[in-house]
C-alpha cells in the first residue's frame, strides 16, 4: 500500500498569506468531521467544482457528508474549487488538491464525488481533477486512482460529461450513494482492487439501482450529428431509473458552518422536495417529483436540534414552492413563538405571488420589510399560460397592493426572455404589468416605491416539456431586452438582466452528446474556468473549442428536435413519461394550461414508475 | 434598560487553526458561539438586533494571538465560571479562553483603551546580520512608509509606532516587538519586517499582549 501524503501546514502557511480569504482553504469549521484516516474502510471526498462560498451553500452535498459520516467505517471529507490565486499558489508549490478536514491528497481517496449543479462549473471538474493529480479521462486512469463519480441535477444529462466520470449516480443519494459505497467496499475486501477488479466492479455498479457506468454504453450517430442509437453492453440497463426516495430521511442538524461569509450561510432545512405546480419551463418540478412534504413536529424537532447545534441567527425553509407547504401558516407560527427570544430570522423563498404570500412574509419579517420577491416570469396571460405558470396579472397586483400597503416599500419581480412563442407583445406586457405594480404601490404609499425587475434567458431544459425546443435566437432576445429597457426607462424601477452570451453555452452543454466532452477537455486546456464568473468567462475559448472538434454549439442550443430524435439523456428515466412532456409541450404551444396536480393526478407517469399507492403522497396537512 | 446587566471581560487565544479568519468573520464565529452556548445575551434595539459584544483589536488575517480580549453583556449576570463552562465546549478548534472576569460596566470601551501591544515574530530563516539591521531601524529618526488604506496609498511613519524592537537570544530566530496599538495608531509587525528587509520571507506572527493605556482607567 502506498503511504498517503498530506498537505503539511508549514507548506499551506507558505502560500496562504497571499491568497485571497485564505480561510477557504483551512478547515476546521465548526461541525466539520474529522475521523481516524487509518480506521476506516472507505474514504469519499465530496467536491463542489466552484469556489467555496458557492459550494458551502449547497445541501445536497451536506445530507452526503452527514450521511456517509454516520457509517462507522466510512469518511466523507470536502474540497472545493481553489480560486485562480490559489490554484497558481498550488501548483508553484507543488501542492496536490487536498481535503479540508485532514489535508490527504486528494489522490489518496477511494472515491471522490462531484456534485453537478450547473453546466458552466464542468470546466471547473477538470481544472480540479488535474490539480489532484488524476487523469482527466476515465480512460486513462490507473487501478491506484479513485473511483470518480458525479451526482446532482447534471447528472440527469450526463453525456457531455461522460467521458471523465466512471459513474454517475442518478437522481437522489440517500440511498443510492450508501449502495454503491457498500458493493465498492465488498468488491474491493473479496478481490482487492486493480484495473480488471475496477472493470468488473462497474460492470457490476451498473445493475444497482440509479447508477449509470457510461463506458459500457455505445453511442452511434447519424451522418448529420443526432444520435442514432444508444446501446448497452453486457447486462448495463438500457434506461437508468433515478432514484426517489419517499418519506424523506432526516435532515441533517450538524451543518458545517464556514467562518467566512458564503452565500448562503444559514441554518437550513427541506421544507419539502418536489413541487406540484407544474411550470413547463421548470426542471426541478419535474425531477424531483413528487412532492414530500415532513411534517410540522419534525421540521420543528429538526429546527431546535439545528439552532443547538450551530447557534445560526437566520433559518431558511427550503422548497420550491413554500407557500404550498400544506401547514405553512401554523409551522411559521410555532417557529416564530418558540425563536422569538433568540431573534432567531427566517426566511421564505420562493413564495407564490398572492396575497397569502404577503401574509407568510408579514409573519416572518415583523418590522423589517427589507423586501419580496415575486416571480411571474411572463408578461401575458396568454404567455404565463403556455408555460403553465398559474398565476393572473391579478393575483400579482393583489400580492402587490398587499405588500405595499403593510409597509414594504421594494418589490423584486422574476421574469424570463426568449420563453417559446414569445412575442413583442409579450415584452410590451412585462412592461405594463410592471407600470401597473408601480402605480399600485404610489396609491398605496405614495412616492417612494421602489420595483426591481430581473429578466433572465430562458433555457429549454432536458426533462421538461420543452426539451424538444431550440434555445430563442440571441439577437431577438437582445433586441427584446432593449424593448423592454426602453419601456421601463421611468423613475422607481430597475431593470436586470443577464448576459446573454454564455446562455448557449449553457443550453449546448445541458443538451449536448458525449461528443462534448473533447469540447469541455479543449475549453479547459485552453484555460476556460470559474465559467460562471463574468470576470472569467471568455465564450472564444469556448468557440475555438467547438471549432477545433468540428462540432457546432447552434446544433445542441438551437435546434428544434423531432418527436422521434433518440435525445442524449433518454436512457436516463427520471419518473415522468416522455409522452406526458410531449402532450405538455403540445398544451402548452395552444396556451392550454395543466392544473396543479394537488388537486388530482395528472398522469405524469410518475405513480406507476414508482408504484406510489397514493400521489402526491400523504401530505404535512393531512391526519 | 434594566439594571440587571454584567459585563464580562474574556482573554482568549487565536490559534493555528483559526489564523487566516478576518477580524469580521471572528466576530460572527463568536456570536455563534455564544448563541450555541446559550447566553443570557443582550441585545440591541432595532430592526436587526445585534447581541452586544466589542473586541480590543482586530488581529491581521494570519497572526495567532495568545491573549486577546473581549467584552460582552449579559442580562441576568452569570458568574464567570458557569460563563467559561458553557462557552468552552462551543469554541471552534484554536480559540481558547483563558481567562474570564466581571468588569465595571462603565469603563470604557476595550477598543479604547488599548494603547500598544507584544509580538512575538518567529522567522523562518534569519540573515545573519539581523541584530545589525535591527539596531539601524531603531537608530533611525523616521521610517517612511507606505500602507493601503480604503483603497490608495498613504504615507505615514512608522518609527514612532516602534516601542521596543529586540532579537530574541536563542536557537529560533525570534524577533520580539512592542508596537502602538491603538485606534489612531497602529504598528504592524508585517511593516516592521518590511522595514527590516524581510518582507517576502516566510514567518509567524504572534500577538502575545495587550497593554491599556493606564491614564485611561
Amino acid at each position: 500500500m502506498k503511504t498517503p501524503a498530506i498537505v503539511s501546514r508549514e507548506a499551506l502557511d507558505r502560500i496562504l498569506p497571499r491568497v485571497t480569504q485564505p480561510a477557504r482553504y483551512a478547515g476546521h469549521e465548526w461541525n466539520a468531521i474529522t475521523k481516524n484516516w487509518d480506521a476506516m474502510d472507505v474514504r469519499l471526498a465530496l467536491l463542489y467544482p466552484d469556489a467555496y462560498e458557492i459550494g458551502m451553500s449547497n445541501l445536497g452535498l451536506m445530507i452526503l457528508y452527514d450521511l456517509v459520516n454516520r457509517q462507522p467505517d466510512m469518511v466523507a471529507e470536502r474540497a472545493y474549487a481553489p480560486w485562480t490565486d490559489m490554484e497558481a499558489a498550488m501548483r508553484e508549490a507543488g501542492i496536490p488538491l487536498f481535503s479540508l478536514e485532514t489535508r490527504h491528497a486528494l489522490r489518496d481517496f477511494d472515491l471522490l464525488g462531484f456534485s453537478l449543479q450547473y453546466e458552466l462549473t464542468y470546466t471547473n471538474v477538470l481544472n480540479l481533477l488535474d490539480l489532484a493529480g488524476i487523469p482527466i479521462r476515465a480512460e486513462q486512469r490507473s487501478a491506484d486512482d479513485p473511483l470518480i463519480i458525479g451526482g446532482g441535477s447534471g447528472a440527469y444529462s450526463p453525456e457531455p460529461m461522460a467521458d471523465f466520470f466512471d459513474l454517475f449516480v442518478i437522481g437522489e443519494g440517500e440511498v443510492a450513494l450508501l449502495q454503491l459505497l457498500r458493493a465498492y467496499q465488498a468488491a474491493k475486501r473479496r478481490e482487492g482492487w486493480s484495473l480488471e477488479a475496477k472493470r468488473r466492479f462497474l460492470e457490476q455498479a451498473a445493475r444497482l439501482p440509479g447508477v449509470y457506468v457510461p463506458s459500457l454504453y455505445r453511442v452511434t450517430y447519424h451522418d448529420d450529428g443526432r444520435v442514432a442509437q444508444f446501446a448497452a453492453s453486457g447486462s448495463a440497463p438500457a434506461r437508468i431509473q433515478r432514484q426517489m426516495v419517499t418519506p424523506l430521511p432526516p435532515a441533517p442538524t450538524r451543518l458545517i458552518m464556514p467562518f467566512i461569509d458564503t452565500v448562503h450561510d444559514r441554518a437550513v432545512i427541506e421544507l419539502q422536495r418536489g413541487c406540484t405546480n407544474g411550470c413547463r419551463f421548470c426542471q426541478a418540478g419535474m425531477i424531483y417529483r413528487p412532492i414530500r412534504e415532513r411534517a410540522v413536529d419534525e421540521v420543528v424537532q429538526t429546527v431546535d436540534e439545528m439552532i443547538a447545534a450551530t447557534g445560526y441567527e437566520e433559518l431558511g425553509l427550503l422548497s420550491l414552492s413554500s407557500s404550498d407547504y400544506s401547514r405553512i401558516e401554523e409551522l411559521l407560527k410555532r417557529l416564530r413563538e418558540r425563536y422569538a427570544p433568540e431573534q432567531l430570522a427566517i426566511s421564505l423563498p420562493s413564495l407564490r405571488t398572492d396575497a397569502f404570500s404577503v401574509s407568510l412574509a408579514e409573519m416572518i419579517q415583523e418590522g423589517r420589510k427589507s423586501g419580496l420577491t415575486f416571480a411571474p416570469e411572463a408578461g401575458s396571460q396568454r404567455l404565463r399560460d403556455v408555460i403553465n405558470k398559474n398565476v393572473t396579472a391579478e393575483d400579482l397586483l393583489n400580492a402587490a397592493r398587499t405588500a405595499f400597503e403593510r409597509g414594504w416599500q421594494h418589490l423584486k419581480l422574476y421574469f424570463m426572455m426568449g420563453l417559446p412563442t414569445e412575442t413583442d407583445e409579450d415584452i410590451d406586457a412585462i412592461a405594463d404589468l410592471v407600470r401597473q405594480v408601480l402605480r399600485v404601490g404610489r396609491e398605496a404609499r405614495g412616492r417612494r416605491v421602489e420595483v426591481n425587475v430581473s429578466v433572465a434567458t430562458f433555457v429549454p431544459k432536458p426533462h421538461t416539456p420543452f426539451q424538444w425546443l431550440p434555445l430563442a435566437d440571441l439577437e431577438v432576445v437582445a433586441d427584446r431586452q432593449q424593448r423592454l429597457r426602453q419601456a421601463l426607462r421611468l423613475p422607481g424601477v430597475k431593470l436586470n438582466w443577464h448576459a446573454p452570451e454564455a446562455t448557449l453555452l449553457e443550453a449546448a452543454l445541458c443538451r449536448g452528446d458525449r461528443r462534448l466532452s473533447r469540447v469541455i477537455e479543449r475549453a479547459w486546456r485552453q484555460g476556460a474556468r470559474f465559467d460562471a464568473w463574468q470576470e472569467h468567462f471568455d465564450y472564444q475559448t469556448w468557440a475555438g473549442a467547438f471549432e477545433a472538434e468540428g462540432l457546432d454549439p447552434q446544433f445542441y442550443g438551437s435546434r428544434l428536435r423531432a418527436s422521434d430524435e433518440v435525445l442524449p439523456w433518454d436512457h436516463i428515466a427520471c419518473g415522468v413519461d416522455r409522452a406526458f412532456l410531449w402532450a405538455e409541450y403540445h398544451s402548452a404551444l395552444r396556451a392550454e394550461t395543466t392544473p396543479d396536480c394537488r388537486g388530482g393526478c395528472q398522469d405524469c407517469g410518475l405513480r406507476a414508475c414508482y408504484e406510489l399507492a397514493d400521489c402526491p403522497p400523504e401530505l404535512a396537512g393531512q391526519p | 434598560m434594566s439594571e440587571n446587566i454584567q459585563r464580562l471581560r474574556a482573554t482568549y487565544t487565536k490559534g493555528e487553526a483559526v489564523k487566516y479568519i478576518s477580524h469580521l468573520d471572528l466576530a460572527r464565529t463568536v456570536e455563534r458561539v455564544f448563541r450555541r452556548a446559550r447566553l443570557p445575551l443582550v441585545y440591541s434595539q432595532g430592526f436587526s438586533p445585534r447581541p452586544k459584544f466589542a473586541f480590543a483589536s482586530a488581529l491581521p488575517v494570519g497572526a495567532t494571538g495568545r491573549a486577546e480580549l473581549l467584552d460582552v453583556w449579559l442580562s441576568p449576570p452569570l458568574a464567570p465560571l458557569e460563563f467559561a463552562k458553557r462557552v468552552a465546549p462551543q469554541l471552534p478548534a484554536g480559540i481558547e479562553l483563558v481567562e474570564v472576569r466581571e468588569v465595571d460596566l462603565r469603563l470604557p470601551a476595550l477598543q479604547a483603551s488599548v494603547s500598544h501591544a507584544d509580538y512575538l515574530v518567529t522567522l523562518e530563516d534569519a540573515p545573519v546580520d539581523l541584530g545589525a539591521r535591527i539596531a539601524d531601524l531603531l537608530a533611525r529618526d523616521a521610517i517612511p512608509m507606505e500602507r493601503q488604506r480604503k483603497g490608495e496609498l498613504r504615507a505615514y511613519d512608522l518609527r514612532p509606532l516602534i516601542l521596543e524592537l529586540d532579537l530574541i537570544p536563542g536557537p529560533g530566530a525570534q524577533i520580539g516587538m512592542k508596537l502602538a496599538n491603538s485606534s489612531s495608531a497602529t504598528g504592524r509587525a508585517d511593516q516592521v519586517l518590511a522595514a527590516l528587509g524581510l518582507a517576502d520571507a516566510p514567518y509567524a506572527v504572534e500577538r502575545t499582549r495587550l497593554y491599556f493605556d493606564l491614564a485611561d482607567q
